[in-house]
């Protein structure tokens, strides 16, 4: 019976961040058409956008290869599961043994690596453009974020989500320097990975600026479906590693009865809620950069996060 | 090698006394030729290109005489001398003319058709138009490029936005892009071939319809050919109204322009506000002259739609409240370093290449030339009027943005003033029939910068007819100006000179 139970909270989870991701999309879309003082499509629309795509035929190019095919479902798949591998509503999940912070970071590269290879597998000079921006923010986003991983490991003392959930809820870790500088690195890291401006523009109709998009030109139809929820998943998966790491609190830890986790999801749900609001509010202050500015923005990221570990290692009260 | 003076060279042309208002003169191929010679050496601008079934004309604009003049060329053997050879600027609207008219450019450095894609089944349509085979409209030869690590990116004709089809060729290295080549001629609608017939009421529909966001100048400048190929002169109302119609139409274009340059730098907000102004100044137009584009309402002879009282003031009160609300957009234009970051320094036209090519409007005026045809080759409603030009020296996105910012300033005061003392009479005056051939030019002030229209007239019909769109020239800058620059800023440059793909392939 306990058995079952811890099935089904871990499948609650999975299925969680599976069904509000479309929505935590729509939220922000509404909120900055709001800004710019337009009505903006409904919350749902998200949703709708990727049923739509589901019952549409995908169009492929001559050239494209089992690659090109396989990606989307590749990419849908990591993102999903390092989205369901991070404590929401509760830590000490039935998976949450089975990968730490370093795998989930593993996940999306993956994905991120098989989509620019199928953005380049057609042979359009538009993917070719995007894989290569691509990775030019991956590679200067990733040592960033192993950096924030390991600051916070140091501070909790493991790579263990769970465990460092519990951790910054329970142990006394207090106003950190350390914590503080690499929450920042961590929001430059997430910016740049959901192609949010200013890095990447998604509401962007203009080929030549696009990064994510330019990837993806050449999908359509179930394949882009699923690019979209994958999409859609790694901004819910960011925000709830923000909640994860920094705000842990309201977490269902030791008590696993209905009343914590349901307590436990009404803080996970509102907190997510609430850096759906503030991300289009952030964005609508300032323009995208030029490409050749993302390595200063994003070593920003490094030097910060790098920092806090120096810090660390000079005295573990930082 | 500047060559003799104009001046020195028309003095023994023969002088044709045809057309009106500007002098044209029949040259020979020597003088044609010393004229090319003494364009490229910097002694007068090149502000139109175009042939007519006899002979090949050029619009100059120099120092030496008021106002500018038209040299022609009879064409009696299908050739004449290339003026691209010495002036590049000239190069395009060469191939045009061998496209549209079978004349060839001899010695022309550019054989390629320009706006002939081998789809229309005739060629020369304009000239001997015989039946041609059809080509495969994608088979073009781009200029090469040679060197090492050199990819190309072809952009276009169909876009992902919604906007007119245009072929861009770059040439990059990694983001930078070593040359940019344009092809246009997707949107070419014969308008040659409409308007030669036509009589006048359905040449100025056709002229209008040339590019939608340019109609009211186009129109105009119609109707002033028009009116000075007749004679007739247009009653004080009428020319005040069609200031009206001018400036509204430059302030909601640049509207659109500012809003949309910080659009494509993701900085949606002042899109936002831009789109609600421009959008302010369509109502108002719709409601005042009962078309938002205004199109129509400028015709040979004066101005379909008079204006009441009431209307005007609607119009003033609704500039009055936009004008503080546009100085907060321009605030936080000017004071959002991400913003500033884009716009500065970013796609740089020297001041050399604009006086070369003649730019008008914003391209220009940002690189430091100083010209406006409502000051520099006046015309009624501004004659009259004291008028402010704004000249930047820097070239870049953000001097192209500021020019903008600076005309909307100036034509809200042009617009105030002209509403607040409208002279009182008709608006309209009839045409006279007249059945001998007649020519007249107008040159115009459209948003973008000058644009010009060349006509000949005989029993109440059209014989021949040309459009010269006022981003003709500028079009070719931004081949330059993108130079150097990275893939990714093409959108904002080329948002900066917003250039008309329509108005071009003509």
């Amino acid at each position: 019976m306990a058995m079952i139970y811890d099935l089904v909270a871990q499948g609650l989870q999975m299925i969680l961040v599976l069904a509000v991701a479309p929505f935590i999309l729509g939220v922000t879309r509404k909120v900055k058409a709001r800004l710019l003082r337009r009505i903006g499509p409904p919350l749902l629309q998200p949703y709708r956008d990727i049923w739509k795509l589901m019952h549409k035929e995908a169009v492929m190019a001559h050239d494209a290869s089992w690659l090109y095919r396989g990606t989307p479902y590749l990419l849908f798949a990591t993102t999903w599961v390092a989205a369901a591998l991070i404590p929401t509503y509760s830590t000490g999940l039935l998976f949450s043994w089975s990968a730490d912070l370093i795998a989930i970071v593993a996940l999306l590269a993956t994905g991120r690596f098989a989509l620019a290879l199928a953005g380049m597998d057609v042979g359009t000079a538009f993917g070719g453009i995007g894989s290569s921006r691509e990775m030019l923010i991956a590679s200067l986003a990733e040592p960033a974020m192993l950096l924030v991983v390991f600051t916070v490991s140091l501070v909790a003392g493991t790579t263990q989500l769970s465990a460092i959930a519990e951790h910054m809820i329970h142990g006394s870790v207090g106003l950190r320097v350390s914590l503080g500088l690499v929450l920042f690195s961590f929001i430059f890291v997430a910016i740049a990975e959901n192609a949010r401006i200013p890095i990447d523009n998604p509401a962007t109709h203009l080929e030549l600026t696009m990064v994510h998009e330019a990837m993806v030109l050449e999908y359509s139809g179930r394949h882009l479906a699923m690019i979209e929820a994958a999409a859609a998943l790694k901004l819910t998966l960011y925000f709830s590693l923000l909640v994860c790491l920094f705000l842990p609190f309201g977490m269902a830890t030791g008590d696993k009865s209905p009343l914590a986790f349901a307590i436990g999801l009404a803080f996970y749900l509102s907190k997510i809620m609430l850096l759906a609001v503030l991300l289009p509010i952030a964005e609508t202050a300032v323009a995208k950069m030029r490409v050749f500015r993302y390595p200063v923005f994003l070593g920003g990221a490094f030097a910060t996060a790098a920092l806090a570990v120096f810090l660390l290692f000079v005295s573990q009260g930082f | 090698m500047a060559g003799e003076s104009l001046g020195t060279i028309l003095r023994t042309a023969h002088r044709l006394p045809v057309q009106q208002p500007w002098p044209r003169y029949e040259v020979d191929s020597t003088q044609w030729l010393a004229i090319g010679q003494t364009i490229a050496g910097g002694g007068g601008d090149l502000i139109g290109l175009w042939a007519s079934p006899d002979s090949v004309h050029l619009a100059l604009r120099s120092s030496d005489f008021e106002t500018p003049c038209v040299v022609s060329l009879p064409v009696t053997d299908g050739t004449f001398p290339s003026i691209g050879r010495l002036h590049a600027p000239a190069i395009r609207l060469e191939r045009a003319i061998r496209d549209l008219h079978g004349f060839t450019p001899e010695d022309c450095p550019d054989s390629r058709p320009w706006l002939d894609h081998g789809s229309w089944g005739v060629s020369a349509p304009l000239g001997a138009s015989q039946e041609a085979p059809l080509r495969d409209p994608a088979a073009y030869e781009f200029l090469p490029v040679r060197g090492r690590g050199l990819h190309q990116v072809p952009v276009g004709p169909v876009h992902a936005g919604i906007i007119e089809p245009g072929h861009f060729r770059f040439t990059a290295n990694g983001e930078t892009v070593v040359r940019l080549e344009e092809r246009f001629g997707y949107v070419h609608k014969g308008i040659g071939r409409l308007l030669a017939g036509a009589g006048f009421d359905r040449a100025a529909r056709i002229i209008a319809r040339l590019s939608g966001d340019s109609t009211v100048a186009y129109s105009f400048a119609y109707a002033r050919a028009l009116e000075a190929a007749l004679g007739v002169s247009v009653p004080p109302r009428a020319q005040i109204l069609r200031g009206v119609m001018a400036e509204l139409e430059r302030i909601a274009n640049h509207f659109g322009d500012i809003g949309a340059i910080c659009n494509d730098a993701a900085f949606a907000i002042a899109h936002a506000h831009c789109g609600i102004f421009r959008e302010r100044i369509l109502a108002v137009c719709d409601r005042t002259f009962g078309h938002r584009l205004m199109m129509d309402r400028i015709v040979p002879g004066g101005v379909t739609t008079d204006i009441a009282p009431a209307t005007a003031a609607d119009m003033v009160a609704t500039l009055d409240e936009i004008t503080p609300r546009f100085a907060e957009i321009v605030r936080l234009y000017d004071q959002t370093p991400s913003l500033q970051d884009r716009t500065c320094t970013t796609g740089i036209v020297s001041k050399a290449l604009v006086d070369r090519w003649a730019a008008g409007g914003h391209v220009g005026r940002a690189s430091g030339r100083d010209f406006d045809t409502r000051r520099d080759c006046s015309y009624p409603p501004y004659d009259s009027v004291p008028l402010t030009v704004p000249v930047f020296e820097r070239g870049d996105v953000d001097a192209r943005v500021w020019v903008r910012i600076r005309e909307v300033e100036a034509s809200m005061t042009l617009l105030k003033a002209w509403l607040g003392a409208l002279p009182q009479g008709p608006v309209f005056a009839d045409l006279p029939e007249r059945s001998q051939a007649a020519e007249g030019i107008a040159m115009i002030e459209a948003f973008r910068g000058d644009l010009l229209v060349w006509l000949r007239i005989a029993d109440g019909k059209i014989v021949c007819a040309h459009a010269r769109d006022a981003s003709h020239f500028q079009w070719q800058l931004l081949e330059a100006a993108i130079e150097g620059n990275i893939v990714a800023d093409f959108p904002l440059c080329n948002k900066s000179f917003n250039c008309s793909y329509s108005g071009h392939d003509g």
